[in-house]
């Protein structure tokens, strides 16, 4: 029996696979892909060897630029990133965790300036393989399970 | 915006420390100079807090600068919703320095990178308050003739005490030894000791105000215990009077030893420790004065060596 494709192939653009089930949206949000007029699939609790259940998302003609992609990193930092140029794996990626978070995550911090100022929030990544961030105003740290997106 | 800034302590290294001590030094020998004359710093006291105003505002005004700027927000533009970033930038028209105090955290190294002139941190909530530990640090080196390898035992609120957070990053530098003495729900956070670990700096915690505690230390550093810190009030009332230092608990105590709180004082200190030549916490507090007027220097690039 041939395998079958649980999401339509893709002639050009970005594929993203192996996202945990509950990334997947987050992942959304991250790329922004609610703004794109591409054409994008999202498929999720999909079967998968290797997690059990995983999510994938697809978008065509698209192809991020780097710290666009990197921001992933913060909810799902084991993703397969594979760009597609006709219809084959052009380029292999990982996503990686950068120095600086700028304008995504929001401070658990009540009182911290960037929560009660129209600006743009700061995270300096302490620790790359836990995802430990600290604010850059009021310097809380924020464990991984803690993050919350703006 | 790259103008220099007293944001946090860390922002000041080891040879910053010392270059401010020495002219703080100089300003005690000296405070009254023209230095500031045609200088105009301002004071934004979005949160009262009087003896820190004072303190700044003497400070500059020995030096003939001039202060403008408010005592509590209710007298500025943020009642009416102006945001942090406009009143920096309608100061910063007027003003050649801001001294801020304000209630949120991150406020002044947001207000650091937006202000086009510098900006010196005087609180920033429960975040950052370092020209209170640079007046420390001055004090410790005045009475101890040195920062190196001194036991500084601290006392009280060790949780959510800023000062002694600052105090700990601040010594960091000078291979300190602490002895960190607070009631359970109080005592020193995780992240200090880690901090501490990762620089090999020693340290002792105790529950107990024990005579060891402070037999051993140069220097004594006391804080407040607050009620309201507590979630447990029957806790609070069982701890409440163990960390009072009285006169003589001060018997066995080092010569060179000397008391310090970074006030206002409560209970904490007893008043007959006052007459005690080795309380110095008043001494401590016009110290302030003096390293203030040593950063505001400093942050402006003012040659402090001139006359006059």
């Amino acid at each position: 029996m041939g395998k079958e494709l649980q999401v339509a192939a893709l002639e050009n653009g970005t594929a993203i696979d192996h996202i945990p089930v509950d990334a997947v949206f987050k992942v959304v949000s991250l790329l922004q892909l609610q703004k794109l007029n591409n054409r994008i699939t999202i498929g999720n609790n999909l079967k998968s060897c290797k997690m059990g259940s995983k999510g994938i998302i697809k978008v065509s003609g698209k192809f991020f630029r780097e710290d666009e992609l990197n921001r992933i990193a913060l909810v799902a930092p084991n993703v397969n990133l594979n760009i597609i140029r006709n219809f084959e794996v052009a380029e292999k990626k990982k996503v990686v965790l950068p120095d600086e978070i700028v304008e995504i995550v929001k401070c658990s911090n009540p009182k911290c300036i960037t929560n009660n100022e129209p600006m743009k929030t700061r995270f300096h990544v302490t620790d790359k393989e836990k995802v430990e961030l600290r604010c850059h105003y009021c310097e809380i740290k924020i464990k991984k399970e803690e993050v919350v997106l703006l | 915006m790259g103008t220099k800034s007293l944001v946090n302590i860390g922002d000041y290294s080891r040879d910053d420390i010392y270059r401010i001590i020495e002219s703080a030094s100089g300003f005690k020998q000296n405070p009254d100079r023209n230095l500031l004359k045609g200088k105009v710093c301002a004071t934004l006291f979005f949160e009262p807090s009087t003896r820190t105003r004072l303190s700044f505002e003497t400070a500059v005004s020995r030096l003939r600068g001039r202060i403008i700027g408010f005592s509590d927000s209710s007298t500025s533009s943020s009642t009416k919703g102006e945001s942090l970033k406009d009143t920096i930038m309608m100061v910063s028209n007027y003003a050649d320095l801001i001294i801020m105090r304000h209630h949120l955290e991150g406020s002044a190294r947001y207000a650091s990178e937006i202000s086009p002139v510098p900006v010196i941190n005087a609180g920033d909530g429960s975040n950052q308050h370092p020209t209170q530990t640079m007046l420390d640090l001055f004090t410790i080196c005045e009475t101890q003739g040195t920062l190196e390898n001194l036991t500084i035992t601290i006392v009280g609120d060790l949780k959510y005490g800023r000062a002694v957070h600052s105090l700990i990053q601040g010594l960091s530098h000078f291979h300190p030894r602490f002895n960190f003495v607070a009631p359970e729900e109080l005592h020193i956070p995780d992240k200090y000791k880690t901090f501490c670990d990762n620089r090999q700096i020693p340290y002792r915690e105790f529950t107990e105000f024990s005579p060891e505690s402070i037999s051993s230390a140069d220097i004594l550093y006391m804080t407040r215990v607050q009620k309201e810190r507590f979630t447990d009030l029957m806790e609070y009332e069982k701890v409440k009077n163990v960390y009072i230092l009285h006169n003589h608990m001060l018997e066995d105590s080092k010569k060179n030893l000397k008391v310090l709180h970074p006030l206002p004082r409560v209970k904490e200190i007893d008043q007959d420790v006052d007459a005690n030549p080795k309380a110095y916490y008043f001494q401590q507090a016009k110290n302030g004065m003096y390293t203030r007027q040593a950063i505001i220097c400093d942050l402006m690039g003012i040659n402090t060596d001139q006359k006059m």
